[in-house]
């Protein structure tokens, strides 16, 4: 027996050793694998704050030199060097404006109809074709705008727009003339074409989790198909309907080619949302190239962390939407 | 296992990098004018074809060629709007004009032939000053009786890019109306108070080509290549001239580029009553000192073909090449550079 105990012993400790080897290189594995994650997070930490810096720094001649008054004026003038921001961030907003004003109700109108009254047999179709509308190169959008669109605006809506609100106050001024056929209702409406198939995606995907129990006890008590999505589809899926939404805008906000293509890039404010604009990101776009050293590249990276700022300011105010949406629903 | 193959995939990108370096080293590279690129693209055709040499020009306008030469990262750079004599020699460059060309305002306008309307330089001033809004204008009308002109609003193009094209435009309308030259002055980047902007000369040609009652101003070429309605122009002396190859060498042959240091003229406005108004050369920018001694001496050898070699096919694009006399000022200018 004693004799037995030896070997035995010796292949227990084999064994033990041999777990043990296997256990510490699982180990070893598991804390590579949680450096190499680690290590991609910080990387992307890093990322940020060095874009951050380069921006600021390319951007300080430019900012120091006009101040407060680069985000208030509207000049931008190369030749004399004097630069302004004005134009730039009021096309910018008031592009992405119309985009949402139509994507948002259009967007989320699509995946009403997808989810709730859509018969199964076009559901897929449907659905695919809205998802290959988010694959199309947004350069073929802006070529599309510009040679498709564009002419067809000019001809059609821009001078109804401007023969029907000719005598009424205010509007007559949103919908002043000439109608050039690009500028910022055109680039609004690519935008908004480009934006609706993240916010019916994403709306689409949400509806469906709301549970059927839910929309049965709802029909259950003679709700009709409107009071149902009103009352319980849409409160029960707030939170992630702001988050599609705000990604659509942080897409519409830095949208460059497609923009450039119908903006019009002219540096000028104008009341009218038919007058041509320009939009930072088109901005930089055209002029990047052959910007001189000093100011003006300069103020077109200031550019450029305007559109970051903004962005930021936008994801920041939907985050705080969201907190405040899920602490007042207590979910 | 892993590692090798990431070593060999970096160890095969850098030889590719190589590979790629060395294939452009051949290469004569510049940038710049858009006005130039059609002639510059049919003698680097012609001239690979018959020294094996080949050119990389990237037509990004001329703003953005004189910020490459000055940037080194181009042999030469190619501008339409000469550089100042102050800032030649602050920077150590050598200017010289390769070619002439000349610019033609285009319009889209329904039932209107190339040629047919025709326009004074105030009246395209006030065009471009947004004061004159409508085709049926009275002062457009006056220069045209007998066209039939559309009362609808011009829609003015014009570049979003810094251009030699534009400079040499507003030049003129700086020549032609006290207004323009007080409120806008001429400029590559002026202000536009009116109308949409285009990137490159391409872009201006597209966007007229599309846009009903539009107006801009392209190199001839591009308006000739694209099938636009030119239009023709009242020059210095009063007389309504069409944009012809007789009407552009008229204009160039007032050059006097012998007294002008650093070549620097400006042919827009020439007198003569067959001069085109809207005429213009392109600059050639090279360090006087090169870093790559070789590559400065493999483009002027270009630019010396094309100047022996180049002439036909610059007429053929409607350029006008330089005149002999003018390539022997040239050639001594270019003596200081060091080989």
């Amino acid at each position: 027996m004693t004799d037995m105990a030896v070997p035995i012993d010796a292949s227990v400790q084999q064994t033990v050793r041999e777990r043990s080897r296997a256990l510490g290189s699982l180990k070893t594995a598991d804390r590579i694998f949680h450096w190499l994650t680690f290590s991609a997070a910080v990387f992307v930490l890093v990322l940020l704050g060095a874009i951050i810096i380069s921006l600021v720094i390319g951007a300080w001649p430019a900012l120091s030199t006009f101040g407060f008054g680069f985000i208030t004026s509207e000049r931008w003038s190369p030749a004399k060097e004097i630069f302004g921001a004005a134009a730039p961030i009021y096309g910018t907003l008031v592009t992405s404006l119309i985009a949402m004003l139509i994507a948002i109700p259009v967007g989320i109108g699509i995946a009403i109809f997808l989810t709730e009254l859509c018969p199964p047999a076009l559901r897929r179709p449907v659905g695919v074709a809205i998802e290959l509308l988010a694959g199309v190169p947004s350069i073929i959008y802006g070529i599309w705008g510009f040679f498709v669109l564009a002419p067809l605006l000019k001809e059609t809506l821009q001078p109804l727009l401007i023969a029907t609100f000719e005598n009424v106050p205010v509007l007559n001024a949103v919908f002043a003339g000439p109608p050039y056929g690009i500028g910022m209702l055109t680039a609004g409406l690519i935008l908004a074409i480009m934006v609706l198939p993240f916010i019916t995606a994403v709306s689409r995907d949400i509806f469906q989790t709301v549970p059927p129990v839910l929309k049965e006890a709802a029909f259950g008590v003679g709700c009709t198909t409107w009071e149902v999505v009103r009352n319980v589809v849409i409160p029960y899926t707030r939170v992630g309907l702001v988050g599609g939404v705000m990604l659509a805008l942080g897409r519409a906000l830095g949208e460059t080619m497609a923009v450039t293509f119908v903006i019009g890039n002219s540096h000028n404010i104008s009341a009218s949302i038919i007058a041509p604009a320009t939009t930072i990101s088109a901005s930089i776009a055209n002029e990047f190239q052959e910007a001189s050293e000093g100011l003006y590249t300069s103020s077109l990276i200031a550019l450029g962390l305007l559109l970051f700022v903004i962005t930021f300011i936008v994801l920041a105010s939907a985050r705080l939407m969201l907190a405040r949406i899920q602490s007042k629903t207590g979910g | 296992m892993k590692f090798s193959t990431t070593l060999r995939a970096a160890i095969m990108a850098a030889s590719m990098g190589l590979a790629s370096a060395s294939a452009f080293a051949a290469d004569i590279t510049g940038a710049g004018s858009t006005f130039a690129y059609p002639i510059l693209s049919k003698w680097s055709e012609a001239y690979k074809t018959e020294t094996g040499n080949g050119l990389n020009y990237q037509s990004i306008g001329s703003g953005g060629g004189i910020k490459q030469i000055l940037a080194k990262t181009v042999t030469f750079g190619a501008t339409d709007a000469p550089m100042a004599v102050a800032d030649l020699e602050k920077n150590g460059l050598v200017q010289f004009p390769f070619i002439m060309g000349s610019i033609v305002t285009v319009v889209n306008l329904d039932g209107v032939k190339p040629g047919e309307i025709a326009l004074d330089g105030p009246t395209l001033a006030d065009i471009y000053l947004g004061k004159i809004k409508k085709w049926d204008d009275a002062a457009i009308k006056k220069q045209n009786a007998s066209v039939k002109l559309p009362s609808t609003d011009i829609v003015v193009v014009h570049r979003a890019d810094g251009s030699g094209t534009t400079f040499n435009f507003t030049n003129y309308l700086s020549k032609v109306s006290a207004d323009w030259k007080s409120k806008i002055g001429e400029s590559q980047t002026p202000e536009w108070p009116v109308g949409i902007g285009s990137k490159g000369n391409e872009g201006v040609a597209g966007s007229v080509a599309q846009t009903k009652g539009s107006i801009g101003y392209v190199e001839y070429a591009y308006a000739k290549q694209n099938k636009l309605t030119y239009t023709s122009m009242v020059n210095k002396d009063g007389k309504k001239v069409e944009p012809t190859m007789v009407a552009f060498q008229a204009a160039a042959a007032n050059a006097d580029w012998a007294h002008a240091p650093g070549f620097v003229v400006i042919l827009t406005d020439q007198p003569g009553a067959a001069s085109w108004p809207l005429t213009a050369s392109t600059f050639i920018l090279v360090y006087k000192d090169p870093v790559d001694k070789a590559a400065t001496a493999e483009a002027l050898k270009f630019f010396n073909w094309g100047f022996a070699k180049g002439g036909k096919m610059a007429e053929e694009l409607d350029y006008i090449p330089m005149p002999e006399a003018v390539v022997g000022l040239v050639n001594k200018a270019l003596a200081d550079v060091k080989k």
